[in-house]
């Protein structure tokens, strides 16, 4: 009866102990990594939200269905999903059961001293056994400190040992693993991200209403932006004139740190962006702004100034919209913007080099309701002519103007946009640091050879001397085969 | 001048890619001859008809393959070399210049290797995984000569893409490997060896071999994979953004961590090892043909 008793909490807490030990086995630790390698792949065939949000939606317009389908399983968000976050947490649970007592242990065995040697050595691998002149002990100790094996001395035999460098290393790279994901974490929880199109000539001040779009880690918020002022002084972009292919970007800047009156002029590259302190800002994207005067029937300038377009293809042609919310009825242009304008077929253009060598800008006019304030969000480069009327059709050179009755527009020139990326990633020492000791460690756990010599000699003074290599390590032949040239060599 | 080392450029490949043929051809006569036909041995009384291998009778064609494969890499080393001085940077700036240095990066492997082993039965596939390599190259991939896009100019091009290069040909090595096990795995359990796979090493040695080269090359990748992602927080401002071709190295990664676990602590060895070897090699693979010329992101360059 009194089994019957303590039954539930034995079982409790031998269910949790046998839980634990199948996650910490190796065989799950080995299937949770297949899984975690199989789980990456989804997301790389289906679009990332974070990674082409675009193509997201597009997918949504495709097929809306199957769209909603994925979305149930978090398709679009694979690398920050449920189930994918699971599995590599229920890895790292494994991999932390694994390593911690093998720390443990490995740290007591390499205070312990090695094994006594063992009473028959001709079972071990690379047995050898002479006629020796009663030296040979001395000669070993004299070899193995040489070796830098690890000693220990007995009656008539010296048991040795080296190689725990294999298990230290081993340990380091899954410990270095851990900090490379905390790394990650420290990013994603206090990290920040945003991005901002900023013209050539004009200042950008990092406040939250200045960015395009800005996210923030989970623990942090507004308050931790770096207040800092970068103007655009210039941007040069140079192509290749027979492959059209882009060489260079440079943007010359004038930056400005909080609290200091002087500035500095700094240049961003591509592949050298501007750092202050974890903070860094990146030359992303570019392209063409086209400044536009608007005016209405009366005169009065209803819009003025640059209006960043969206490149579609390597020669920057670009669409975008002008639009008028303020003019009664609403205006809006549908625009597209050619940096080196060409005909195409009928009555559409191309641009056939990304340089502005003839610009030209497209534009059809309509009058209508723009659907500002229906609450949808909208795209600063489309418009939804769906409430609209078209009342014109043109296209200008820079300088030029046209007139419809409801008002004019005039293309006076136009000027380069960048897109600058502005990142805070705390955690990214931390990986850093994780990724190099984990090279370190599989380094070492990969060519380290761990294995054991003895040597003893009898009571007729016969030398024995045998090994033993752990994993199947290679070498220990050679090695034993040295150590015994040593041993017969004269003092 | 541009154009004109990237004409010599051309040339050198042409030229040595003629010559891997000829060594193709001199590899295929050395294993094809190499083969006795069927003889009555006067020491067995009877009809006892053996097949042996004799490759005293085939010595000249293995030295000729050889040679020639000598010659072929100086002549593609020449190709490589003039390309990368007729686009003023090293040559793997896409995947044209990166199969051409590939391939002579498998070739200089093969001839490294055979200092030390004689490992001529593997010559045959080298020259024709060459020759492929580089019919590839030039038909579809060919690209005219030209300066690096913006986001490739940076030092990690040289540290990234050559311990890329240099894993990739050591994995497909380890896989063709791999491969030639479960074949005369396959071969011996229904007997005894054909005799032109005698001179194949035998199970034991392809089954470690393969293993050797994985283990001795993951750290490698390891680090290809790493400096890939210091050079994008250069470039891209994060070092970890699961773009299709950083998904597949990820993929590769794990295949081939599962594969040392595997073996290391599970004790897998034979058959089941070789399959997982060539899953994880064929992670690689998918990654440069299917992300290179099919997928999106932020790796695909320059047309290729």
């Amino acid at each position: 009866m009194s089994t019957e008793t303590t039954l539930p909490e034995l079982g409790a807490t031998g269910l949790l102990r046998f839980m634990w030990r199948q996650l910490t086995s190796m065989r799950t630790a080995l299937i949770l990594l297949m899984m975690l390698g199989v789980a990456a792949i989804p997301g790389s065939f289906i679009p990332q939200r974070a990674q082409n949000p675009m193509a997201v939606r597009q997918y949504y317009l495709d097929s809306p269905e199957l769209a909603r389908w994925i979305e149930r399983f978090s398709g679009f968000t694979v690398y920050s999903s449920p189930w994918f976050s699971a599995i590599y947490i229920l890895l790292f649970i494994s991999l932390i059961g694994c390593v911690l007592p093998r720390t443990f242990e490995h740290f007591q065995a390499m205070r312990a001293l090695p094994p006594l040697t063992p009473r028959n050595l001709s079972r071990m691998e690379s047995f050898q056994r002479f006629a020796g002149d009663g030296s040979e002990l001395t000669k070993a100790q004299s070899w193995f400190k040489k070796s830098r094996f690890r000693v220990r001395s007995e009656e008539g035999a010296i048991s040795a040992e080296k190689g725990y460098l294999r298990e230290t290393g081993n340990l380091l790279f899954h410990l270095s693993l851990i900090l490379i994901l905390i790394g990650v974490s420290v990013g994603s929880l206090f990290g920040m991200r945003g991005e901002a199109i900023v013209n050539k000539g004009e200042r950008f001040i990092s406040l939250a209403t200045s960015y395009d779009n800005l996210s923030f880690g989970k623990l942090v918020n507004e308050d931790s932006l770096q207040p800092f002022i970068i103007e655009v002084v210039d941007f040069v972009a140079k192509y290749d004139p027979v492959t059209n292919a882009p060489q260079d970007y440079t943007a010359t800047v004038r930056v400005t740190n909080p609290g200091e009156s002087t500035s500095t002029i700094k240049t961003i590259k591509v592949n050298s962006p501007l750092t202050f302190g974890n903070t860094r800002v990146y030359l992303q994207a570019n392209g063409y702004s086209p400044i536009v005067t608007v005016r209405d029937s009366t005169g009065q300038v209803a819009l003025q100034g640059p209006i960043p377009f969206l490149p579609q293809d390597g020669n920057l042609s670009s669409i975008g919209s002008i639009k008028v919310p303020d003019a009664n009825p609403q205006i809006g242009f549908v625009a597209s913007f050619y940096p080196t304008f060409a005909r195409n077929g009928g009555q559409g253009g191309i641009s056939v080099f990304p340089e502005a060598l003839d610009p030209k800008l497209l534009f059809s006019i309509w009058e209508g309701d723009l659907g500002l304030d229906s609450g949808i969000p909208q795209s600063v480069y489309r418009i939804d002519t769906s409430k609209m009327k078209r009342i014109a059709l043109d296209s200008l050179k820079p300088g030029e103007s046209f007139s419809y009755p409801q008002g004019s527009i005039k293309f006076e020139t136009f000027v380069p946009w960048i897109n600058l990326q502005i990142v805070d990633d705390p955690g990214k020492g931390y990986s850093l640091y994780g990724a190099i000791a984990a090279i370190l460690g599989l380094l070492a756990s990969l060519f380290g050879r761990r294995r054991r010599i003895w040597i003893r000699i009898t009571s007729t003074g016969v030398v024995e001397v045998a090994g033993l290599a752990k994993n199947g390590a290679p070498g220990l032949d050679a090695e034993i085969e040295r150590f015994v040239t040593h041993l017969k060599k004269e003092m | 001048m541009q154009t004109t080392w990237a004409y010599i450029s051309n040339y050198f490949v042409y030229s040595a890619m003629g010559i891997f043929a000829l060594s193709f051809l001199a590899h295929a006569f050395e294993t094809a001859w190499a083969v006795k036909a069927p003889q009555k041995d006067a020491n067995e009384s009877g009809s006892v008809l053996t097949k042996t291998l004799d490759y005293t009778r085939t010595e000249r064609a293995a030295r000729i393959a050889t040679a020639m494969m000598i010659l072929g890499f100086l002549l593609l080393l020449g190709g490589v070399i003039a390309r990368g001085i007729s686009a003023k940077h090293v040559p793997w700036g896409n995947m044209y210049e990166f199969s051409i240095t590939g391939a002579l990066a498998l070739t200089g492997a093969y001839l490294l290797a055979l200092r030390k082993h004689d490992l001529r039965w593997l010559g045959l596939f080298i020259s024709i995984s060459v020759l492929l390599t580089l019919g590839t190259a030039i038909t579809l991939l060919y690209r005219e000569s030209a300066p690096l896009v913006p986001a490739l100019n940076s030092p990690w091009l040289v540290i990234h893409v050559i311990a890329a290069i240099i894993s990739g040909g050591v994995f497909l090595l380890s896989n063709v490997i791999a491969g030639a096990y479960l074949y005369l795995d396959a071969m011996e359990s229904k007997g005894d060896r054909k005799p032109w796979a005698k001179r194949l090493p035998d199970l034991e040695s392809l089954d470690q071999l393969s293993y050797r080269l994985v283990a001795f090359v993951f750290p490698l990748w390891t680090f290809a994979v790493i400096a890939g992602a210091i050079w994008a927080e250069a470039a891209w401002g994060r070092y970890w953004g699961w773009d299709p071709k950083e998904t597949w190295a990820f993929i590769t990664w794990v295949a081939y961590a599962a594969y040392l676990h595997a073996r290391v602590t599970i004790g897998w060895r034979g058959k089941r090892a070789a399959w997982l070897c060539l899953f994880a090699g064929s992670t690689f693979l998918f990654n440069y043909v299917y992300v290179n010329v099919w997928g999106t992101g932020k790796h695909t360059y320059s047309g290729l």
